[in-house]
């Protein structure tokens, strides 16, 4: 059961059984929204960048992106940029694999970031969205859609985190702007 | 090339049949007139729109929509039709924007089938209008035009409609802005447009159109899309691929410098992202502490070699990728500790009492605490990866496995060049026991250094370097002979420069079982002869693969793989010879000549700088034990151990014996 989230909105990563979730996909999807004078030739595509930054009581540790493609302990894996978008509706344009299992002990938030590397703000921008997969099997669990980009190059999608012995997901949708993550964390912090 | 047009301007129309494309931003109603001669409507009969959305010719939306395509076929058109006029109306009723000065310029295209844009006009300087008539075609002297109107009315569609010349304006803009709120009202119980719109593949231009709107849509191809991999540079500089096939080594300044030219593979063989993962469910892995039970060749490839190759780098990287997890864990509960022990020291109130004291103790049981979970976590994996080794070396090929491996005992030379050869093993200092093979891929793409030279970490004594020395001839003709074993017969051929002759003891194994190409090269002489034979055979292969001609190479030719040992450089090297030295370093192993330098580095200091690309070109390995070595994915530094063979071991001088024999049957 898909649970479409709002801003703010958390919901536990836990499964019915109570068992929690072992490996997640943080998916993102996007498309180029029309623009006039982009028939033909001229190029409409937008590359969004899907990163995560993984924090210990508020101190990044590590951070994936398209050119650290796997944390260095193994646990959250980027499946490679995409530099268009526009894969298909629904589909992940870009996509980011948490092992839950094997997030080092300290790590106790993972921030999901989304920024527009070419610089177009998220106006030309649509249909985007994150959405949390249950990668063991497939199942979608909760996809967050961002409304109205505006004048923004990035937006800080969702965070998972620790509550008790599981794991929680958060919505964060705040639009903010940066070309790469790094550009963001002053905009992440207030977040943690 | 598409002509932007002014208002006013017109550009000729070489195509009958064409597509008028909107852009506007915000929903608009899209409709054609048709004129006589003199630009008069005859009547509703004759005005495309929604409600009546197909002329003979012309084909409009049946709802308003921030993007249209307009299908019109002029040689469709009546012959009394003269003028095709394309009108944008705001949707009125709808609690959008009433006037087009509150919405941004609408743009509207003229392009062929293929989408290819013919003219374009943005309309630009509009205000309290509410209906415009963007473009109209016209007929002159039997060809077509294009011109860019612009003209606005207040008064919306009646007014335009009326100063047209139709009679039933009014009426019919009425009819016009119903059949657009019924159209509305369809939408919103339909899901939005996009979700029923296959309109997601990229060459379209104007994806918010309506379904009804345009050509055949496809509802089903989208969303099961995978995401395609990304085939640029800069998505290729974003993929994991381990700088080299083995450890870099820092020790040579090149920690990341890929090695140059030559078709190889620098992606790790098991755990490339070249291509996503597909979103099919895996197998749920086993539950905690209940680890699947490790098997030998659970790892992809073509054959089990290769299976257990990837298998080992897959250890490789899963034992650094786990020390990474627990290193940052402890760094990070180290700097925590720190921090509150600072706080509880500079907070005056710790001074009165025991609070300081408990602020001490609750950091450092945070810490240990911490610092447990962590040990916990590593502890399970090393475990998982300890279980898997205890499978997976004795399952290991000749090449690959370690010299007290009884496959060595049953020795036969084998009939295919293998895809790695083991050069020794790696560990980490949290987990001594926990040994990966080093494998290297054959042939060798980089030449070996043996290091006899002590280094800093020494004491530096006499006796230690002599030692040392020896010990770096053993571990060289231990390698030098698994090179030998592992090559079919007559594909592996070893030379050796001994100017002084100082590894003749050493050498012995090599030089008695007759598996050297000729005997050691000692003296000036010696070395110049043999580097001389040596430089001529790059030159030639190198001529002959250049000049795409490798058949023509001289019948005499030795077709093996030639591997040059040198020891003691530079004695008995000249400039001519270092030259030349330099040259097989960096040419040769393209061409299958391969380098074994036995040296410390500081015999050859006074050369100075001149040397430093031929040590870094070199992979350098270790006599003894010693951390120089990084894995490709965090860097950790690995401690090499070489392969020896075990003291009192016979097994090289038997396997060496079988490559001489097998030799004498070939020939």
């Amino acid at each position: 059961m898909t649970v479409n989230m709002t801003k703010g909105q958390a919901i536990s990563l836990e499964k019915n059984d109570g068992t929690g979730l072992t490996a997640v996909r943080m998916g993102l999807g996007w498309q180029a929204a029309p623009r006039r004078g982009l028939f033909g030739s001229r190029t409409r595509e937008i590359d969004l960048d899907a990163s995560a930054v993984l924090f210990a009581d508020k101190q990044p540790v590590d951070v994936v992106f398209f050119r650290h493609l796997v944390s260095d302990d193994g646990s959250v894996r980027h499946t490679g940029d995409n530099l268009v978008g526009g894969v298909g509706q629904g589909g992940d344009d870009e996509a980011i694999l948490v092992d839950l299992a094997r997030v080092p002990v300290h790590i106790d938030q993972i921030v999901f970031t989304v920024n527009s590397f070419t610089g177009q703000t998220f106006q030309e921008v649509q249909n985007a969205f994150c959405r949390l997969v249950d990668e063991t099997n497939g199942q979608e669990l909760a996809r967050y859609t961002l409304a109205g980009g505006g004048q923004y190059t990035a937006q800080i999608m969702a965070k998972v985190h620790r509550t008790g012995s599981g794991w929680t997901l958060t919505a964060l949708g705040t639009p903010t702007n940066g070309r790469t993550f790094q550009d963001l964390m002053p905009a992440i912090l207030p977040h943690l | 090339m598409a002509a932007e047009l002014v208002r006013g301007q017109n550009h000729p129309l070489s195509q009958m049949r064409l597509e008028i494309r909107v852009a506007a931003g915000k929903p608009v109603v899209a409709a054609a007139t048709l004129g006589d001669e003199r630009g008069r409507i005859h009547g509703v009969e004759w005005v495309a729109h929604p409600g009546t959305p197909t002329l003979p010719g012309l084909e409009v939306s049946k709802q308003a929509a921030a993007d249209h395509r307009l299908a019109v076929d002029l040689g469709a058109m009546p012959e009394a039709v003269h003028r095709v006029s394309v009108l944008l109306a705001l949707p009125l009723g709808a609690g959008g924007p009433t006037r087009f000065g509150a919405v941004a310029a609408p743009f509207v295209a003229v392009t062929g089938l293929d989408g290819t844009e013919v003219a374009s006009y943005t309309i630009t300087g509009l205000d309290a209008e509410s209906a415009v008539v963007a473009l109209e075609l016209y007929r002159r002297q039997g060809a077509w035009k294009v011109r860019a109107v612009g003209q606005g009315y207040a008064g919306g569609l009646a007014e335009l409609l009326t100063d047209q010349g139709l009679p039933q304006a009014a009426h019919l803009a009425g009819g016009i802005n119903e059949a657009v709120a019924r159209g509305l009202a369809r939408s919103v119980a339909t899901p939005p447009p996009r979700t029923t719109d296959g309109d997601r593949t990229r060459q379209t231009a104007t994806p918010g159109i309506g379904p009804d709107a345009s050509g055949p849509t496809t509802p089903g191809a989208s969303g099961a899309v995978a995401p395609q991999p990304s085939t640029s540079p800069y998505g290729a500089q974003g993929a994991v691929a381990p700088p080299s096939g083995y450890p870099a080594d820092p020790a040579a300044a090149q920690p990341a410098a890929p090695a140059t030219g030559g078709p190889i593979d620098y992606s790790h063989p098991r755990r490339g992202t070249g291509a996503p993962p597909s979103p099919a469910p895996t197998a749920p892995p086993a539950p905690p502490g209940q680890a699947a039970q490790p098997v030998a060749g659970d790892a992809t490839g073509w054959s089990m070699e290769e299976r257990l190759y990837n298998q080992v780098w897959g250890m490789f990287e899963d034992l650094a990728r786990t020390m990474a997890a627990y290193r940052s864990a402890v760094d990070f509960a180290d700097s925590r500790m720190e921090k509150e022990l600072d706080q509880a020291l500079s907070d005056p109130r710790s001074r009165i009492g025991g609070q300081g004291d408990a602020a001490r103790e609750a950091a450092q049981a945070k810490h240990a605490q911490l610092v447990d979970q962590a040990r916990a976590a590593l502890d399970r994996d090393l475990a998982q990866l300890a279980a898997e080794s205890e499978v997976v070396e004795p399952a290991l090929p000749l090449a690959f496995a370690g010299w007290d491996n009884p496959v060595w005992h049953g020795y036969r030379v084998p009939m295919e060049i293998p895809m790695a050869l083991r050069l020794g093993d790696l560990h980490l200092p949290e987990s001594p026991d926990l040994r990966i093979p080093m494998l290297v891929r054959l042939p060798l793409e980089r030449g070996l250094w043996i290091d006899s030279g002590g280094g800093e970490s020494l004491d530096g004594s006499f006796a230690d370097s002599h030692e040392l020395r020896r010990l770096a001839l053993d571990t060289a003709v231990a390698h030098a002979a698994r090179l030998l074993a592992v090559y079919p017969v007559g594909e592996f051929a070893v030379h050796v420069i001994d100017p002084a002759g100082s590894a003749a003891q050493a050498l012995v194994p090599l030089v008695h079982t007759g598996v050297l190409a000729a005997p050691p090269a000692v003296g000036a002489a010696g070395v110049a002869d043999v580097l001389a034979r040596l430089t001529q055979r790059v030159d030639l292969v190198q001529m002959a693969v250049r000049g795409g001609a490798a058949d023509s190479l001289p019948p005499g030719l030795d077709t093996a793989e030639q591997l040059l040992i040198v020891n003691d450089f530079p004695h008995g090297f000249d400039d001519r010879a270092v030259t030349q030295l330099r040259y097989l370093a960096d040419e040769g192993p393209a061409v299958g000549v391969h380098l074994m330098m036995v040296a410390d580095r500081e015999d050859a200091a006074g050369y100075g700088p001149l040397l430093d690309p031929l040590w870094r070109s070199l992979m350098r390995l270790t006599p003894l034990p010693d951390d120089h070595l990084a894995d490709p994915w965090v860097g950790h530094a690995w401690t090499y151990e070489p392969s020896l063979v075990p003291p009192g071991s016979q097994v090289l001088q038997r396997v060496l014996t079988e490559v001489a024999t097998a030799r004498t049957k070939y020939r």
